[in-house]
């Protein structure tokens, strides 16, 4: 008999915890049942205990801006930034500045990003390159996909040099690492309106401040790589640095940077694809490009158009992500002896050809300079048609689920959630602490949440975890069973990945274009956006779970005469679940994001309060809901993780 | 080469890793055992080593996994710094240099070699050759002559533009090695070169090391877990165990007489013949008429086998290098090697 450590023994420890965990439960059903005995101050914290936490906040960044005169540091900033900027904005689209050479053509742009993609990574990654950029100037979007990569092309750059410089610092010293390590968790659940405030006060709308909000946004994974990949470098390599007696700046240099190349190299992915998530959003404070039109023809309900934009963000950002990931993984190799310059450069010779024949024939045809909106094709008409014809066929179906889960879940949810005494959600989030990871994890629930109901946005947060609670219920009950289907064999998961791998790369915002065109908008609406959003990851997890297990484990349970179904629950299943709660983690992070970027279209939750801190400019406010949202990320994140560890530790998988 | 100073010198050295390991040591009971001292939290990786090794000499650091080896030689290297004692690396004592003098004494004279070889991997074979010498601020021609003459040399022609990772393991090493002659040092490390290779490989890379040794004299101290490649190789052998040395001796005395129970275990499997030579099993003359033709003392008693079998006397003159005869040799204890000692 083969037998498989799936059930870890319950040691001492694990029982009292789970003892204590279900007196807590009990209490926190008491306190829920006995609601009408409850004393006011448990069911919502009186106002004279709200802290303001936001007057506090606003405090420092006055004390910052006009005190510290803070504003013209970053003014300053911003005003060398846009000297860049004009210059990308020049070449690209043609804005009147210094080098005034632009607008450079469309056709030796496209040919340049195809030469680009197949030296990377051959004619596939060459034709998707080239053609994204056909399809931009063919559609007559040219203007504002320029005006969108303008802005990419300066922050993400420097971006990735705050990166690499603070990444540096906080492997050099431990004491930066531990200040800076909460600061990034923090940052990276803040979700994206919260960076924006802060900027629209220091520096103002427009394109800088969305180049600023950009950076910000999407520095954090550059840190946190740089400072992976320079822990990774192998120490024989550093030790055979040091005997070629390096300095410790040449040892930097030329030894552990270059070794760490491939983790920064995915760190300046990371940094692509968060610029591009961020330069979209960044139309709510006044950044023109693909989102600011994506906005408001989604707001004009034009679906024909706002798709047409959707395929555009989504080939961008595809392209980037396929680009700068074969960038990373592009390993040297070396030329046989002898090769002519003419062949060593081949590429670049042909690119320059091809630039000066292209740029020639553009002043004779204007239409390979520029395609202008009435030359421009556009698939909207028909798509608007077809559009129309899905939706009226699928009409019954969305109107039933409209009203059903309205009226016969959202709601009532959303009331109970609402009902629930402060007192009893809190100690009910004690026992789930306590049950995972004992006293410590408790109280960090406590303290979280404890945070939320002092800041006195607890009815809006509630609205926020309902959403994001059904969300991710209904995304599990999509995405599990498509991860085991999709991990039955090597092909179907590996094309399954790929979508999902794709899917993640697109912008959050563009999930909204699918589900605004099938219900309208509405809180059906957002559900629909955040469930897929927050459905990719769990069915990648699930996947990767599943097919992460031993070879040794399955064979052995095959050899024990067990059926595949009896494979998968008592053997596959155990020994993924830690893996898949990782995506669970991930979906629940996902939500959050979506909840609030989806609030432009109608919620009540956080999302919204967010949305009138950003038009009023309130940094306060806009920082405590901001960070409201982060909590209940990293509670969750903190569960997850303590449980995920621990259960790996029993299955002995590390 | 006795009567030189000596190159290296290691006066109670010791190197401990944990919290605190310069107080720790300072209170530390000298007869503290290596259990007590790893339940305090502390890893004793030397522990109180003191050797000296001679210009030109060949000293093979032997141990199991985890008994310190690497730790002693990155001690020597100064790439870690001892918690206890003194090293000296040609008079200067290395833990007082200051960071540039301790840069010079790298630019000049020392190289390593690595287990796993430690390239870097975005250079090619010529440019991880010439690291060293870019380093050290030579012109961009001088240091690519200098690179492509090691590589020559290590029999890597004709590979100069390949990347580490379009090479063999075997190859992959001739570069690390290449890069740690690039800048003609005096004291060669070499930690583990060749474990990482294939037991073929491995044999081809000794000759080729053995080849390299014999043109260009240095003084190496070259760690090996493997006794076969210690045995080729050295002109003495340290035992190293938890740490401390257990025996520095010539390769036939550990053999013959083993300091600690130990060593004995240590070098029980093997083939003793394959080591002794005649010279080291030789006793002194003392009187003793010997009479015919004088065996070589250079050889071991394995390489005499048949001559010991077929020969009728029974007490043998033995040779040195210059042909004078420098002890006898005693065929019975020379039999005993061959076959093991009668039970
Ligand atoms: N940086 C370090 N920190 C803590 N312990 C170390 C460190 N380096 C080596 N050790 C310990 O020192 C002992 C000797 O290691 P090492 O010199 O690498 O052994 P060897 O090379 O003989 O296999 C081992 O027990 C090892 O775990
Ligand atoms: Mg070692």
């Amino acid at each position: 008999m083969t037998t498989v450590a799936t059930d870890a023994p319950v040691s001492v420890a694990g029982q009292s915890r789970l003892r204590m965990a279900q007196v807590l439960f009990g209490a926190a059903l008491c306190l829920a049942l006995a609601k009408g005995l409850l004393p006011d101050a448990m069911i919502r914290l009186p106002e004279a205990w709200v802290l303001p936490f936001a007057d506090w906040f606003n405090a420092v960044f006055n004390f910052m801006r006009d005190d510290l005169g803070l504003v013209h540091v970053t003014r300053a900033f911003a005003d060398g930034l846009d000297w860049f900027l004009d210059v990308t904005a020049n070449l690209l689209y043609g804005k009147n500045r210094w080098p005034r050479i632009g607008p450079i053509p469309w056709s030796v742009i496209a040919v340049t990003a195809a030469i680009v993609g197949y030296a990377l990574n051959g004619w596939r990654l060459a034709a998707l390159s080239g053609l994204t950029f056909v399809w931009i100037a063919v559609m007559g979007q040219w203007q504002w996909a320029m005006e969108t990569l303008s802005v990419i092309l300066i922050a993400a750059p420097v971006s990735v040099l705050l990166g690499l410089v603070m990444g540096t610092l906080a492997w050099r010293s431990a004491r930066f690492r531990a200040v800076l390590n909460p600061l990034l968790n923090v940052a990276q659940s803040l979700p994206h309106f919260a960076y924006m405030i802060p900027v629209v006060v220091f520096v103002g709308v427009g394109p800088k401040a969305g180049a600023i909000v950009t950076i910000i946004f999407s520095v954090p994974p550059m840190i946190r790589m740089t400072l992976l990949g320079l822990q990774k470098v192998p120490t024989e390599v550093i030790e055979a640095g040091q005997m070629a007696a390096a300095t410790p700046w040449q040892l930097l240099r030329h030894v552990r940077l270059p070794t760490a190349r491939t983790e920064i190299l995915v760190g300046v992915n990371q940094v692509i694809m968060q610029c591009l998530a961020m330069v979209v959003l960044a139309s709510f404070i006044g950044m023109p490009g693909l989102g600011q039109k994506l906005l408001q023809l989604l707001q004009a309900l034009k679906i024909g158009r706002s798709f047409e934009i959707g395929i555009t963000i989504v080939l961008l950002a595809v392209m980037l992500d396929r680009c700068s990931k074969a960038w990373a993984m592009k390993q040297p190799v070396h030329m046989e002896k002898g090769t002519p310059w003419a062949v060593r450069h081949r590429l670049l010779l042909i690119w320059v050809f091809a630039t000066v024949v292209l740029w020639g024939l553009s002043l004779i045809f204007p239409l390979l300079h520029e395609i202008g909106r009435r030359e421009a094709l556009s698939l909207a008409d028909p798509l608007d048609v077809a559009m129309d014809w899905i939706i009226a066929t699928l009409d019954p179906v969305t109107q039933w689920l409209r009203w059903f889960l309205i009226v016969w879940v959202l709601i009532p949810l959303r009331d109970g959630m609402l009902w629930l005494p402060v007192s009893a959600v809190l100690v009910f989030l004690m026992a789930v602490g306590w049950a995972v990871g004992g006293r410590r994890s408790a109280l960090i629930c406590l303290a979280y949440f404890g945070l939320i109901a002092l800041s006195g946005w607890w009815d809006r947060a509630m609205i926020t975890v309902y959403t994001v609670t059904f969300s991710v219920f209904i995304a599990t009950l999509i995405g599990f069973p498509l991860g085991i289907w999709g991990s039955r064999s090597d092909r179907r998961a590996k094309t399954v990945l790929l979508v999902c791998d794709t899917l993640q790369t697109f912008p959050s915002f563009i999930y909204l274009i699918p589900v605004i065109m099938l219900f309208g908008v509405n809180d059906v609406a957002v559900v629909g956006a955040v469930v897929l959003f927050a459905a990719v990851p769990l069915i990648r997890y699930t996947i990767e779970g599943l097919r992460g297990v031993p070879d040794a484990q399955i064979e052995a349970a095959d050899m024990s005469g067990a059926t595949r179904k009896q494979t998968l629950w008592s053997v596959r299943l155990p020994l993924a679940l830690p893996t898949i709660m990782v995506g669970v983690n991930q979906s629940v992070m996902f939500s959050l994001f979506m909840v609030i970027i989806a609030a432009f279209i109608g919620t009540q939750d956080l999302g919204q309060e967010m949305q009138r801190a950003l038009s009023s400019s309130d940094v306060g406010k806009g920082m405590v809901l901001g960070l409201a949202v982060a909590f209940m990320g990293l509670m969750v994140d903190h569960l997850v993780t303590v449980w995920a560890t621990r259960r790996r530790k029993a299955l002995g998988l590390g | 080469m006795t009567d030189q100073k000596p190159v290296i010198s290691c006066r109670n050295v010791w190197k401990m890793f944990g919290p605190q390991p310069e107080a720790y040591l300072a209170g530390l009971d000298p007869a503290a055992s290596f259990e007590a001292i790893r339940a305090d939290g502390y890893v004793p990786a030397v522990r109180n080593v003191s050797l000296d090794i001679a210009k030109g000499e060949m000293l093979v650091i032997m141990g199991l996994s985890g008994s310190g080896k690497s730790t002693l030689v990155r001690c020597m290297s100064r790439l870690l710094d001892i918690t206890g004692g003194a090293i000296e690396v040609e008079g200067h004592v290395i833990g007082d240099l200051s960071e540039r003098q301790l840069i010079d004494l790298r630019r000049n004279k020392m190289g390593m070699v690595f287990q796993s070889f430690g390239l870097l991997p975005h250079r090619t074979v010529l440019d991880n050759v010439a690291f060293p010498l870019e380093m050290r601020g030579q012109d961009i021609h001088a240091r690519r002559a200098r690179a492509m003459e090691v590589i020559e040399l290590v029999g890597l022609g004709g590979r100069e533009d390949y990347f580490p990772r379009e090479l063999s393991g075997g190859q992959q090493q001739r570069v690390g090695i290449a890069r740690s002659l690039a800048i003609e040092p005096d004291i060669w490390f070499l930690d583990e070169p060749f474990s990482a290779l294939d037991p073929l490989i491995r044999r081809e890379m000794q000759d080729e090391f053995l080849r390299l040794q014999e043109m260009l004299g240095k003084t190496i101290v070259f760690i090996t877990h493997d006794f076969d490649e210690a045995l080729r190789l050295a002109d003495r052998i340290a035992i190293m165990k938890d740490g401390a040395v257990e025996q520095i001796d010539r390769p036939d005395r550990i053999v013959m007489e083993p300091a600690t129970p130990y060593v004995a275990k240590f070098t029980e499997e093997i083939e003793k013949a394959r080591v002794v030579h005649a010279s080291a099993l030789a006793g002194p003359v003392n009187g003793l008429s010997l009479s015919g033709d004088a065996v070589d003392g250079s050889k071991t008693i394995s390489q005499l086998a048949r001559l010991l079998v077929n020969d009728e006397r029974s007490i043998l003159p033995v040779a040195g290098p210059d042909g004078g005869v420098i002890g006898a040799l005693d065929k019975q204890r020379a039999l005993d090697v061959l076959f093991g000692e009668a039970q």
